[in-house]
């Protein structure tokens, strides 16, 4: 911390009046206490005068109010409260904003995570402690779930309760841990492997993460709510969701657009950062893989997640307008539905795997001590599968109804996208070939992936031949691919890059011993959990029951308990990450020997990152060439960091 | 590469081979087949998933030889060999992908029209769906119904299917079939069932609260007898 930075902090923080003056109007968690419920009583009234004075009865509506008062005015006050739209606000005003000192910037203490900071290495912090927070409710949602399903018959929930957890529970995890986590890990690594000494547009950053809490609040929140939870799978196809649920719908309708509006934001942060601010030399064949998949995944979130928003808009609108998009009764097209939603969610599986690819480069190719084999291929098939992962949707539909043309089409896109993703999974297993394996734990998620993505990308295969799919599809094979995708796949990377950059985040080693303790009660539990659901998906067992066949009895028992113990896996994650940040053992700049841009600095690195701008002279994995540097620092610093004795 | 590790690689493949072959063989995976359908969806199934097993053999083995042949102790600060990359083997690895998807695409879009095809002297019935039942007629008998869906072995038979709430589905695990039902659409499955007895059928598109007990029967009978049972429901000399 300089000297600079203090005194401009305490500036700010300066009283411009008596200390609960400035606690009730300055920016915080204190302003946001009364400015959510008066922004939730604007939006209420202004819902009732309309009404009112339209003569609409009954003037208190439920639906209606809740939208406007608590899923759209509330959450608006909250991050007005917070202080997210201060700097906008004040420029809108006419009001002198006040000139940028950077107090913002970085963070002294525990408490500056709560507030609206606009420290790209701050907020990525933030993202991954909350997504995590998520994680933890959306498992422990999984928990219910497998608690439910042990046995046959209805045990601990009814129908309408049991349908809502495993939908919050999907909805968690995908738009509350996967995405944000990997937006998390990102936010922190990106401007650092660009030599940048923060993201383009760090106001809005701050605001992307503050809408996150919302977003999942509200999920959350619909199992309070008269009626239940939403209760019509993360998928909430019409005339389901739309016409046939309690007000809890509406809570995952509008759940949907903070969590996407964030995700776009971030998006467009990541483009123009990337495009923008590389350091000097850094050319697109000189990036690193991660900041590679990062941009592949920001132009997917971009084009595709305007769907959902406006899929779940009409949904809504039906619901609470009572217009008819998806009604037949009305002239709607309930698949129409599926067509809009699965134009986003199919891109979204690929916003959900392409971060996760470009952390397994960084990993692989560091704990390998060799170059990333076949460089450009790997850049390029990560294009490739943008490209076709737009061409792909109706793959999810094989069986919805749809125009039966549109099978074999789709089918031959899917299968063509096993091409790229081959590719990625063979070019890894190249650069471990003959390099130097350091089996650390980011190295052994890296091969639990690996392997389980092999799995998840051939059972992807066999759902992509349509006459597999028929017999398969809406069964438990479905729920053991995504979960070999997305827990195999993203789940196993997210924890791979945790364990990756903890000593850069934090300025800390992990434990190594927990950390391979966590891996492989991960790795067997996952196991034992996922795979016999194939089983019961080609026996024929739905997905999304609350009671089955008593012939699955045996093997419903077994995945429960399984079930349990890779749950209980990931306490020893928590534990190892508490206590590891709090009292492990100091970190060194680079304990990796890692050659991008963000081991050249301190662990954690400084608020601006490089007090030089780095310039960028060859490739980032040059592991094993003489001499070979991804970039230099000014040459006073190469000098000094030379005399430093290793 | 030395003799040696071929050996070894070799012998990592066909023992990561034959767990999986294990795995595909040992447990009942799939019903048995009741259909015509069936019969060919399986084919295509086994088809796919020999091609899977090897895959997943040559991955399973170079990762697992590379991990017991190059892992290094933690404070060798030594780095590997410098290698790029190598074109023959970049498309090598793009090529042989692309000839098994394509293979799978083929057998996959002939079996899908063949199990579409509808055959001379069809039976018709219709669906229709509401939470939570399923409701059969036969045109044939006057549009008799019945809450099972009853079939003759050995003919071809159209399902023409119709909601009226929501998104239902028809899934009989043993006819490999399956087609959601779309208020507002009719949709259509075929099925040509080739034995007799009787099935579980049963909705698998979530469909609200009694979704999970949504299910019904398919009973196969000999075609003299399901006439039999078609003609006691639409008794002869009551045409309308």
């Amino acid at each position: 911390m300089t000297t600079t930075t203090a005194t401009s902090h305490d500036l700010q923080h300066a009283p411009s009046g008596g200390g609960w003056r400035r606690l009730l109007l300055h920016g915080g968690l204190v302003r946001a206490l009364w400015m959510t419920p008066l922004f939730g009583a604007i939006g209420f009234g202004i819902v009732v005068l309309i009404r009112w004075g339209a003569g609409w009865h009954p003037i208190l509506l439920t639906e209606p109010l809740v939208l406007v008062a608590a899923l759209v005015a509330a959450p608006l006050g909250f991050l007005a409260g917070i202080g997210a739209f201060d700097y906008w606000a004040y420029y809108a005003l006419g009001y002198p904003t006040r000139a940028e000192d950077h107090s913002g910037h970085g963070a002294q203490s525990w408490r500056d995570y709560f507030r609206v900071n606009t420290d790209h290495k701050v907020i990525g912090i933030q993202y991954l402690v909350t997504t995590m927070f998520f994680f933890v409710a959306g498992g422990l949602l999984a928990m219910l779930v497998r608690a439910e399903l042990a046995k046959p018959g209805l045990q601990y929930f009814d129908e309408q309760t049991y349908n809502g957890l495993f939908s919050v529970h999907a909805a968690l995890m995908i738009f509350l841990f996967i995405i944000p986590a990997f937006a998390g890990l990102a936010n922190y690594v990106v401007p650092l492997m660009l030599g940048a000494a923060d993201m383009a547009f760090p106001r809005l950053n701050a605001l992307s993460f503050w809408l996150l809490p919302i977003a999942g609040i509200m999920m959350l929140s619909s199992f309070f709510m008269p009626g239940g939870a939403f209760a019509c799978g993360w998928t909430g196809y019409a005339t389901l969701c739309s016409q046939h649920q309690p007000i809890g719908a509406i809570f995952f309708n509008q759940g949907v657009q903070w969590a996407g509006a964030s995700s776009i934001m971030t998006a467009l942060n990541f483009l123009v950062t990337i495009i923008t601010m590389r350091a000097p030399g850094l050319t697109f064949w000189r990036l690193p893989l991660l900041v590679w998949a990062n941009f592949t995944t920001s132009l997917l979130v971009v084009i595709a997640t305007p769907f959902i928003a406006g899929s779940q808009f009409f949904s809504m609108f039906d619901h609470v307008m009572h217009t008819a998009f998806f009604d037949p009764v009305g002239g709607g097209y309930p698949l129409g539905y599926q067509h809009i939603f699965w134009f986003y969610s199919h891109p979204a599986v690929y916003i959900m795997m392409l971060p996760g690819f470009g952390i397994m480069s960084e990993v692989i190719a560091v704990f390998s001590r060799k170059p990333i084999f076949g460089y450009r291929l790997m850049a390029l098939s990560l294009m490739a599968i943008v490209v076709l992962g737009f061409s792909v949707w109706a793959h999810h539909m094989f069986v919805s109804g749809m125009s039966s043309w549109l099978r074999v089409p789709m089918m031959i896109t899917t299968l063509l996208i096993a091409i790229p993703t081959g590719i990625k999974i063979f070019s890894w297993l190249a650069t471990m070939w003959e390099g130097k394996l350091h089996l650390r734990t980011p190295m052994l998620f890296a091969l639990g992936f690996l392997s389980m993505f092999v799995i998840g990308g051939l059972s992807g295969v066999m759902l992509g031949a349509v006459p597999i799919d028929i017999h398969v599809s809406q069964t438990y094979f479905i729920v053991a691919h995504i979960h070999y995708v997305l827990f195999g796949g993203s789940v196993f990377t997210i924890f791979a890059g945790i364990y990756y950059w903890f000593p850069k985040m934090t300025g800390r080693m992990y434990d190594e011993r927990l950390g391979k303790l966590h891996f492989w009660l991960t790795f067997v539990g996952f196991n034992l959990t996922f795979f016999p659901m194939h089983i019961l998906g080609t026996e024929g067992m739905p997905r999304r029951v609350a009671d089955y066949l008593p012939k699955f009895a045996d093997l419903n028992m077994f995945i429960s308990l399984a079930s349990f113990a890779l749950g209980a896996s990931v306490i020893v994650f928590l534990y190892n990450m508490i206590t590891s940040w709090r009292f492990g053992e100091i970190a060194p700049a680079n304990p990796w020997r890692g050659m991008t841009l963000e081991w050249l600095v301190t662990s954690p690195p400084p608020t601006f990152n490089f007090e030089e701008i780095p310039q960028v002279v060859g490739s980032p994995y040059e592991y094993g060439v003489p001499g070979a540097q991804h970039a230099i620092l000014a040459p006073s610093k190469a000098r000094e960091l030379e005399e430093v004795p290793v | 590469m030395r003799k040696g590790s071929i050996v070894a690689l070799l012998g990592i493949g066909v023992v990561a081979g034959g767990v999986a072959t294990a795995i595909a063989l040992v447990p009942t995976w799939l019903p048995e087949r009741a259909s015509r359908e069936a019969d060919r969806i399986h084919f295509v199934t086994w088809f796919v998933i020999v091609i899977c097993i090897v895959i997943f053999s040559i991955v399973a083995a170079v990762m697992v030889y590379a991990v017991l042949r190059f892992r290094v102790a933690d404070d060798d600060e030594e780095d590997g060999p410098p290698i790029h990359g190598n074109t023959g083997l970049e498309i090598t690895w793009t090529a042989i992908p692309f000839v098994l998807v394509t293979a799978i695409a083929i057998v996959s879009a002939i079996v899908l029209s063949r199990n579409d095809a509808q055959a001379e002297n069809t039976l018709r019935v219709n669906v229709v769906a509401q939470q939570f039942e399923f409701t059969f007629s036969y045109p044939d008998a006057r549009n008799a119904t019945s809450p099972v869906l009853r079939l003759p072995e050995g003919r071809s038979v159209e399902l023409y299917m119709r909601s009226l709430d929501v998104i239902h589905s028809v899934f009989v695990p043993q006819f490999s079939q399956k087609e959601d039902i779309v208020p507002g659409l009719v949709t259509q499955l075929h099925i040509t069932p080739t034995r007799v007895g009787t099935f579980p059928l049963e909705c698998t598109e979530l469909c609200g609260l009694g979704h999970s007990l949504m299910r019904s029967e398919a009973i196969v009978m000999k075609p003299a007898a399901f006439n039999a049972w078609l003609k006691q429901q639409a008794p002869a000399g009551k045409k309308g």
